[in-house]
């Protein structure tokens, strides 16, 4: 139960340490907004697992993505994936998740919240913002006029085995054959340790390489290999430097995958190059983009 | 072996630029050089770097350029850099108050003890270099600060202490710091400064950046109070 103010998160800053935060289902995070036709950097609430009750206070439009979990508003259930004009007074409860983690609700106009170096985004690690409090009021535009849906056929399928393709980088070279075949080879178990900086996979171990290497730069999605070898996939609230030898960086497309996998779900990697990925990246947000929503009545 | 710098697939809209194996100030240099030049050469085209120790690693924006056209670019500008003999200006000089003592760093008592100096002698070490900021991370405002004179070098402890109070002064190996904020950490402490090192409402938020000098300066109890000390 952690409800967390998120926008698209903090860029130009990691020089300084600060991290970049943002929505871990970075999908579900833009369906949820597009729902409520704001664009895709307003900040929405990240609710882990669930276990929210609000009460309305003016007319707004909501959208609740991700995630999916029990979602009433006055005791009546409403469907995910697409926006709902709400009246004050109205209650909206998310009970607790039946698969996945993360799910997101999402404003009209966004919610209001204090900018730290340009973004709202929680970071509780660094002390920037807080969690959603009992009795907290939160602020966001007016209602829509009109409601819409995302089809059927484009809502993400949560899974508990997921395939994360990874770019080759960073120390990979150094990492010897047997370790690149472990790491391709087999699936890794998604352990416990798995919050927003970063998941620790269980497994065969992959033999990390003695680099005696010097601290640097961590990018989104890197896998860090520490000398027990169990993989450790960086998220967005990871450090912005480390000493651990990495293998490379999963895609960001596929992130969103990772981040609503529970303990025990199944993770195999599949290696893709710089070329192909940024062609699939491209695609993937092309598609996104001409996914027309349905109008609800 | 590699010849430097050269560089790394780090993601999909990232590269490293390796300048080194070891930290050294001539490395460090290059690195800020690069940084700087990549700064002012691609403008918007980067989001951000990271500057640490002995690379650089270069976020950009790949809806806009391709990898491969990136890491030609990347390539020239460290090809033509390699070149120039330009010594970049050395950075700012900022000098840190610190009140040593045992009170205020836990675990100065031991660290003198074990390297066989009184108190005066550990302070006095400490204080007389001018540090390089190698880099800044683990927490917002957090420089990895060298190197410390070999006679006060000191392994982390063994078991990190939970909670390390902002402002405390640590060494680790031969590198020191200033905790920004109250965190979990094993480095040694031996004093606390009472200078803000991260102010999240600044426009500057750090009085210093990855390749300036910090100089340390003893000051007693009631100054460290007088400047706004905590307990």
């Amino acid at each position: 139960m952690l409800s967390l103010l998120q926008d698209a998160g903090r860029f130009g800053h990691h020089a300084i340490g600060l991290t970049s935060g943002g929505p871990l289902d970075g999908e579900a995070f833009y369906w949820a907004n597009r729902l409520c036709l704001n664009g895709p950097e307003a900040t929405a609430l990240e609710v882990a697992q669930g276990g929210v009750r609000m009460e309305c206070l003016g007319e707004i439009t909501i959208a609740v993505a991700g995630a999916p979990m029990p979602f009433r508003v006055n005791g009546r259930t409403k469907a995910l994936w697409r926006s709902h004009k709400l009246q004050p007074g109205d209650i909206i409860e998310l009970g607790y998740a039946t698969k996945g983690m993360r799910t997101y609700l999402a404003v009209s106009g966004g919610f209001k919240a204090e900018k730290f170096f340009g973004s709202t985004a929680t970071v509780i690690r660094e002390g920037i913002g807080c969690p959603l409090k009992i009795g907290q009021e939160l602020y966001c535009g007016l209602a829509n006029d009109e409601q819409w849906a995302l089809p059927m056929e484009s809502v993400p399928r949560y899974s508990d085995s997921v395939t994360l393709r990874l770019i080759p980088g960073y120390q990979f070279d150094q990492f010897s054959r047997t370790a690149h075949n472990v790491l391709l080879g087999g699936s890794f178990t998604v352990s416990n340790r798995l919050d927003r900086m970063g998941c620790v996979l269980e497994g065969s171990p992959v033999e990390s390489p003695e680099t005696g290497m010097l601290s640097e730069g961590i990018s989104l999605g890197a896998v860090q290999v520490p000398p027990d070898g169990q993989p450790i996939i960086l998220l967005n609230d990871r450090q912005t430097i480390g000493g651990y030898p990495k293998l490379g960086s999963v895609l960001s497309v596929d992130l969103w995958k990772l981040a609503q996998s529970r303990p025990e779900s199944q993770v195999r990697f599949e290696m893709t190059d710089l070329g192909a990925a940024q062609k699939i990246i491209k695609h993937a947000l092309v598609k996104r983009e001409s996914i027309r929503l349905k109008r609800c009545l | 072996m590699r010849d430097f710098p050269h560089i790394e697939v780090a993601g999909e809209n990232a590269f490293i630029i390796y300048c080194g194996k070891a930290m050294g100030e001539g490395v460090l240099d290059r690195v800020r050089r690069i940084d700087q030049t990549i700064r002012s050469e691609f403008g918007a085209l980067v989001i951000d770097t990271i500057p640490s120790y002995a690379s650089l690693l270069v976020i950009y924006r790949s809806d806009q350029v391709n990898g491969s056209d990136m890491k030609s670019r990347l390539k020239a500008c460290v090809t033509e850099l390699g070149d120039s003999q330009k010594i970049l200006g050395a950075g700012r000089i900022v000098t840190l108050p610190v009140w040593y003592s045992f009170e205020s760093g836990a675990d100065l008592k031991a660290l003198a003890e074990s390297k066989g100096l009184r108190r005066e002698e550990v302070v006095a070490l400490h204080q007389e270099k001018e540090y390089q900021v190698y880099a800044i991370g683990f927490a917002p405002g957090f420089a990895y600060l060298g190197e410390v004179d070999e006679r006060i070098a000191a392994p982390r402890l063994s078991t990190p202490r939970k909670r390390v109070p902002s402002g405390a002064v640590g060494i680790a190996g031969r590198q020191t710091a200033v905790y920004p904020s109250e965190s979990p950490g094993g480095w040694n402490l031996i004093g606390r400064c009472p200078v803000r090192i991260f102010d999240f409402q600044a426009t500057e938020p750090m009085p210093f950046r990855v390749g300036d000098c910090v100089r340390f300066e003893s000051i007693g109890r009631d100054q460290y109070m007088d400047l706004g000390g905590q307990l």
